[in-house]
């Protein structure tokens, strides 16, 4: 089964937004990529973006960023939303973090590739800096597991419910998280 | 030659011994340059001409070492084992006529000793993997212990079906009987059994097997147990069994050529002597090293399954054959 | 809870319902079979394993954290250190998404000249697997072979990069240097050369009774379990599942090629096997199709003296020789990275090792490990 684009955003809204947002539902990131979608090529102006909800989920020009599929998710929604990609044939590509010192906010990444198809789905969740914690992906796909005691060492977002956060590629007395961004004890 | 008994002994010992020991250290170098050539290399060519005194060179090396023996082994064992496994090499050699006259002893039960020490071999390589207290020492000594005891039973079927067709255990004897042209070899003898070549091949495998060589190697199977039973051996110590697998090959490899392709006896009938016997010894030890430089390792289970699935119920076969054939004719 | 009985026995066994005792082996980190400073913890019953836990990190470098204090271009050299046995394949990758994100052209013949050496070091790759691989079998011989053809590769590439393992040879843009024509006529006497050493390998090694009895049917991997764990390159491809980034998401100037994706299904060792034969006539046909279309023209395009990247986030996956390879770049339009996550094959495939080899005996787990052509550098990072 090759998933689409449409039905993927469609399924993630129904998934992320508490009631059904009709019309509003589908914001296209990128005017570019409309043809596929079959939007009039003379799109509504778009409002400022500081007045605007940015969309919980977006389609995205593969050819610029590389993927297809964005979301951005509370850390309650990251199972659901994993079960829906395993449910679409999705393979896991890795989980990584990026530390936003600047915002105190520490971004969880998802990566999802299709085994068949070109479809890539990228699921973020930002949690708060200190404390930084979210549920595993490893009970829907056994490979997050070491993806997230991966990223549990650099960046020490504890998984909660995974079964062993214990250093993984760092020696096995580490307790510091070095791609953080205040993390000097390489320098 | 008529020494007396006590000194004729003596005298053959220390030549099985001088002849074990420079076999063993230049089968090494056969053994290298062989797989270089089959690897497309030089092999070695350091020291002395085209790398001829490499093994003495190793052997220095060997014995300057230091023995070690790991903390909690069994040191009795530890160290005994090696000796057990060279020692029984040696006794074999001892009934092996290497020429008309040119032998230790010519027993009549030559064929049942040759076995009977050919076996202890197992059981020293088996000790020296458990009392060195390693974990991969003593996966590799229950392999070679269960690869053993599969592999003894289609060999020993093997030579009972011959000692049924030569009607003697004595080796001599049993060269003797073969005189008078390759078509009277025990591996052509077709009137006997017309599955005499397979009987050959059969042996041929068993006695791989025995030797421990690939592809049959789960005793040391490098990738898998690092060095097997020996993993704990250093210097000399791990000296010994490597001159002890060359020594067992040595016998192995003489018992095929005296059992099969009749020992010192010429293939055309005219100036049958030792020479003809070294000459099927050492093609034999060639095949040996061809064999390892290009199969991979067998499974260790494809191996007993091999063993106890095919060899057995085909050795077997030949037996029943034979009876038949000698009950006929 | 037998699991969790045996996960709490640290190298002590424990009695199994049955009676037998079990060990835990250690295998490795030094271990002839695991090509590199690799851990696995196995717990054994006898010579079947219960569990085996890969413990990786002795080489990790934090190769990701390096890419967070130099310069964009500062880190190609890093890229080629990562997968040794195929660095050509992730300089490839690292260039490919900081073209895409600073939106920088690259001429034709640079993209050609890319492929070519790209495929060269795949080849270069699957004959280390090869070698390693059989020896892994306990056949010492294929590996002496395999090295002789893959030296001249190294040749061959050391001519245009200046270096024999870790190419540092594209640049954002284009190539550091162009090929001369000894190098075009090495190339295609190689590929001339190669074709009768692959039919050689396929009568002396695959057609083995032995190699086969040992591959057949050994080490289990389906096409589910590749999901799950994201295992990709010849391990899913080995699987039924034709997935390769150069067909999936195209790349360079692989969709003007015409090659074959080699897939089997029968999702054994030999499947795995087989795809990594098939695959080296395959870069064959590439590079020979290659350079009867390599175009004339320069090799590097207008680039920045000093490369910045636009704010955000931006991926590409290429297909290495271990499967997929992808670096996510997140900029904050400095000239330095703000993150960089390699994304790396044997990491994955070697992440379903645990599920796979459960119960298997300790030599089929070897072949099964061989099998994933694990490269530790590139588990570690």
């Amino acid at each position: 089964m090759t998933p689409t684009l449409d039905e993927l955003n469609q399924a993630f809204l129904r998934l992320l937004t508490p009631a059904p947002a009709l019309g509003t539902a589908c914001e296209m990131h990128d005017a570019t990529s409309c043809e596929g979608k079959g939007v009039s090529p003379n799109p509504a102006p778009t409002p400022p973006p500081t007045s605007a909800p940015v969309p919980p989920c977006r389609i995205v020009e593969g050819k610029t960023k590389g993927y297809h599929f964005d979301a951005d998710l509370a850390p309650d929604q990251i199972v659901p939303a994993g079960r829906l990609l395993d449910e679409r044939g999705f393979a896991i590509d890795a989980v990584t973090g990026v530390d936003w010192l600047a915002a105190g906010q520490m971004e969880i990444v998802y990566d999802f590739y299709h085994p068949v198809s070109v479809l890539h789905v990228v699921l973020r969740c930002r949690v708060p800096r200190e404390g930084a914690e979210v549920p595993t992906l490893s009970e829907v796909f056994p490979g997050a597991n070491w993806h997230e005691r991966e990223t549990h060492d650099f960046f020490g977002i504890r998984f909660t419910g995974h079964p062993d956060l214990s250093p993984f590629l760092l020696p096995e007395d580490a307790d510091y998280h070095p791609l953080r961004k205040d993390f000097t004890g390489a320098a | 030659m008529t020494l007396p008994e006590p000194f004729r002994l003596l005298a053959y010992l220390a030549g099985v011994m001088a002849f074990v020991g420079v076999n063993a250290a230049y089968l090494v170098w056969v053994e290298r340059k062989g797989a270089a050539r089959f690897q497309r290399r030089p092999g070695p060519t350091e020291v002395g001409p085209a790398g001829l005194l490499q093994p003495l060179a190793d052997a220095a090396k060997l014995l300057s070492k230091q023995l070690l023996v790991p903390p909690d082994a069994d040191r009795t064992l530890f160290r005994v084992a090696p000796v057990l496994v060279m020692a029984p090499a040696l006794m074999c050699l001892a009934t092996i006529p290497f020429g008309k006259t040119l032998g230790a002893r010519s027993l009549d039960l030559g064929l049942v000793m040759v076995f009977a020490f050919g076996s202890i071999n197992v059981m020293a390589i088996m000790l020296g993997g458990w009392a060195s207290r390693n974990k991969y020492a003593i996966i590799s000594a229950a392999r070679i212990v269960s690869q053993n005891v599969a592999y003894e039973i289609p060999m020993m079927l093997v030579v009972i079906t011959l000692i049924m067709v030569t009607g003697t255990t004595n080796l001599q004897e049993i060269v003797e009987d073969q005189a008078g042209g390759f078509w009277k070899w025990n591996v052509f003898n077709l009137a006997a059994n017309p599955l005499m070549p397979v009987t050959f091949v059969i042996f041929f495998i068993c006695m791989l097997a025995e030797t421990n060589r690939a592809p049959f190697d789960m005793a040391e199977a490098e990738s898998e147990l690092v060095a097997g039973a020996f993993t704990e051996y250093a210097g000399m110590g791990f000296g010994v069994f490597f001159m002890a697998e060359y020594a067992n090959i040595l016998v192995g490899c003489s018992l095929g050529a005296i059992l099969f392709l009749g020992g010192w006896q010429s293939p055309f009938g005219i100036l049958s002597g030792v020479g003809w016997f070294l000459l099927k010894l050492y093609a034999l030890v060639f095949t040996v090293v061809w064999v390892r430089w290009t199969f991979p390792r067998t499974q260790f289970y494809g191996l007993l399954n091999l063993s106890w699935k095919i060899l057995i119920p085909v050795s077997l076969g030949t037996l029943v054959l034979t009876c038949i054939m000698l009950k006929i004719f | 809870m037998l699991l969790e009985k045996l996960q709490s026995a640290v190298g002590a066994g424990v009695i199994l319902p049955d009676g037998h005792e079990t060990f835990v082996l250690n295998l490795g980190p030094q271990h002839p079979a695991t090509h590199g400073v690799l851990r696995v913890k196995l717990t054994m019953d006898g010579e079947y394993i219960l569990r085996a836990e890969p413990v990786p990190g002795y080489i990790h470098r934090m190769q990701e954290k390096m890419g967070e204090n130099r310069s964009w271009s500062k880190y190609l050299p890093n890229t080629s250190r990562i997968d040794y046995l195929s660095a050509m394949t992730y300089t490839h990758a690292y260039v490919l998404v900081v073209e895409r994100a600073a939106g920088i052209e690259v001429p034709p013949r640079a993209e050609y000249l890319r492929v070519i050496t790209s495929e060269l070091n795949r080849i270069s790759s699957h004959l280390v697997w090869f070698g390693a691989f059989l020896l892994d079998l306990g056949g010492f011989t294929p590996l002496l072979y395999a090295f002789d053809d893959r030296e001249k590769i190294l040749d061959l590439l050391e001519s245009v990069t200046g270096s024999r393992l870790t190419y540092c040879y594209y640049r954002f843009g284009g190539l550091c240097n162009d090929v001369d024509a000894e190098f075009l006529t090495g190339a295609r006497e190689f590929v001339a050369y190669m074709r009768p050493r692959l039919a050689m390998y396929r009568q002396l090694v695959t057609d083995n009774i032995i190699l086969r009895k040992r591959l057949e049917g050994i080490g289990r991997i389906d096409a589910e379990l590749c999901r799950k764990y994201g295992a990709t390159g010849p391990v899913i491809r080995g699987a039924g599942v034709a997935n390769d980034v150069r067909r999936v998401e195209p790349y360079s100037v692989y969709p003007l090629l015409d090659f074959k994706i080699p897939v089997y299904s029968e999702c054994d060792c030999m499947a795995r096997y087989l795809v990594r034969m098939d695959e080296m006539e395959q870069s064959l046909r590439i590079v020979e199709q290659a350079i009867a279309q390599l175009p004339e023209g320069p090799v590097m395009g207008k680039v920045p003296r000093v490369v910045k990247v636009p704010a955000g986030d931006y991926y590409h996956a290429v297909e290495a020789a271990r499967g997929r390879f992808a670096i996510r770049i997140v900029s904050d339009g400095k000239e330095i990275p703000y993150r960089i996550k390699l994304r790396t094959p044997s990491f994955s495939n070697l992440s379903l090792f645990e599920e796979a080899s459960r119960g298997m005996m300790l030599p089929d787990a070897l072949a099964l490990m061989g099998s994933l052509d694990l490269v530790i550098p590139d588990i570690d990072r």
